[in-house]
């Protein structure tokens, strides 16, 4: 099978995992939290703007990088130089990444929707944020292990 | 729209010529397509189709059922907008009916329609940047002011606003995909981070709208209104990214088009 390699193969097969990662992320929120479970809401009224603005630009951002990221994979699958690993590492770290900005600085910072309303809501940001850092560190090993196989 | 001062000449008149025009424009377009077939290439079916939904969108928006609810329903005015500003103008943008003109008038004509496409007018205009803030700004004025209780006691407001949003839509979409005649193009990283604002915007505003409903629109209308502006604009929005990210990531290989990569049998 012939391989259509470029120098810029390595960067593109990780920003397409990262961005296709944010994406992902950003369409579980809304699918299970906003449409599933109705934990989320719309717009709860007590968000300042900043926190409207955050979320708007992030929401446009990450439905922009699941297509600009299925347009790169299939660019790459199409050369044939899909690095699968490398790729799904990336995928994990932007999920996680995604995930601790989503529940540190717009749930908390910018007061954004909360995870739940009426309960207490420490303990699910803790499992929020706590798996985004899982994800953030696995993300990053698997990145950092293929590279060293990489280099040898 | 016919509870406005129905009956006095120039608005009937007006009424007649939304529901008369969208023919004379689908006829023509057809009949173009038949004529220079002779002549060129021929001329995509598709786009014909497109034509079709976009005519159709952008008639349903100021004629029929949806336009007369809208005048009391902000749901349906919401509809209406989508309809007219957003899906009209994309479909009609597929449909490259300044190509098939070009193509149709003489050439004499053509060079007159491509000078004015080439001006420098045209060219700020169609600047993803004045684009957008003409299309959103615009929308932004209509609905955090008082120009939209405004726009239902004037007609002839009415029929301005309605005109802009499709034009601004239209020229927005323009700005973004290259399926139209388009002399003045800007790089995808412009087009990709105007875009990505554009949409941040359209969907703050919605939430805006969700909270603050506009004067004479009750809570749940507005709330309603709101997120239809919201999910619809997000499910025409994408269209337009898919295509965006297909002209340039798609289409001929970005990476084999630059030539920089190596072949390797393994």
């Amino acid at each position: 099978m012939e391989k259509r390699k470029s120098s810029q193969d390595g960067p593109f097969n990780v920003w397409s995992g990262f961005l296709f990662g944010v994406g992902l992320v950003a369409f579980i929120d809304e699918a299970v939290f906003h449409q599933l479970l109705h934990w989320h809401h719309f717009y709860d009224k007590s968000t300042p703007s900043i926190g409207l603005v955050s979320d708007g630009i992030f929401h446009a951002f990450s439905w922009f990088a699941t297509v600009a990221a299925l347009f790169m994979l299939a660019d790459l699958r199409k050369r044939n130089v899909w690095d699968r690993g490398r790729w799904i590492g990336a995928l994990i770290l932007g999920t996680g990444v995604f995930q601790l900005y989503d529940g540190i600085i717009q749930h908390k910072l910018l007061r954004l929707h909360q995870i739940r309303y009426g309960v207490d809501i420490i303990p699910y940001d803790i499992v929020w944020n706590v798996s985004a850092g899982f994800m953030i560190i696995i993300g990053l090993i698997i990145l950092g292990r293929k590279r060293s196989t990489q280099s040898k | 729209m016919h509870n406005h001062e129905a009956g006095s000449g120039i608005y009937s008149f007006l009424d007649l010529l939304s529901y008369a025009l969208p023919m004379v424009f689908t006829v023509g377009y057809i009949v173009m397509v038949y004529r220079t077939n002779k002549r060129y290439k021929k001329w995509p079916g598709t786009r014909i189709v497109f034509w079709v939904i976009g005519v159709l969108s952008v008639t349903f928006a100021i004629a029929g059922p949806i336009a007369e609810q809208a005048h009391s329903s902000f749901t349906a005015h919401m509809m209406a907008h989508l309809l007219l500003g957003m899906l009209g103008p994309l479909f009609i943008v597929l449909s490259a009916p300044m190509k098939l003109l070009l193509r149709s008038v003489p050439i004499v004509s053509g060079r007159l329609i491509s000078k004015g496409l080439k001006s420098s007018y045209l060219q700020w205009i169609t600047h993803p940047i004045l684009a957008s803030v003409l299309n959103f700004g615009g929308l932004w004025i209509l609905y955090t002011t008082d120009l939209y209780s405004m726009m239902h006691s004037s007609y002839l407001l009415y029929v301005l606003v309605h005109i802009h949003v499709f034009f601004a839509g239209y020229v927005f979409t323009l700005s973004m995909i290259y399926i139209e005649v388009t002399p003045h193009r800007t790089s995808f990283r412009l087009r990709a981070v105007v875009l990505i604002l554009a949409m941040a915007s359209h969907g703050i505003l919605s939430k805006w709208i969700y909270a603050n409903p506009p004067a004479g629109v009750d809570s749940t209308d507005a709330q309603r209104g709101g997120m239809l502006m919201y999910y619809g604009g997000d499910a025409i929005d994408v269209i337009i990214v898919i295509i965006l990210c297909y002209q340039y990531f798609g289409g001929r290989n970005r990476l084999s088009a630059k030539k920089n990569y190596s072949v390797m049998e393994v």
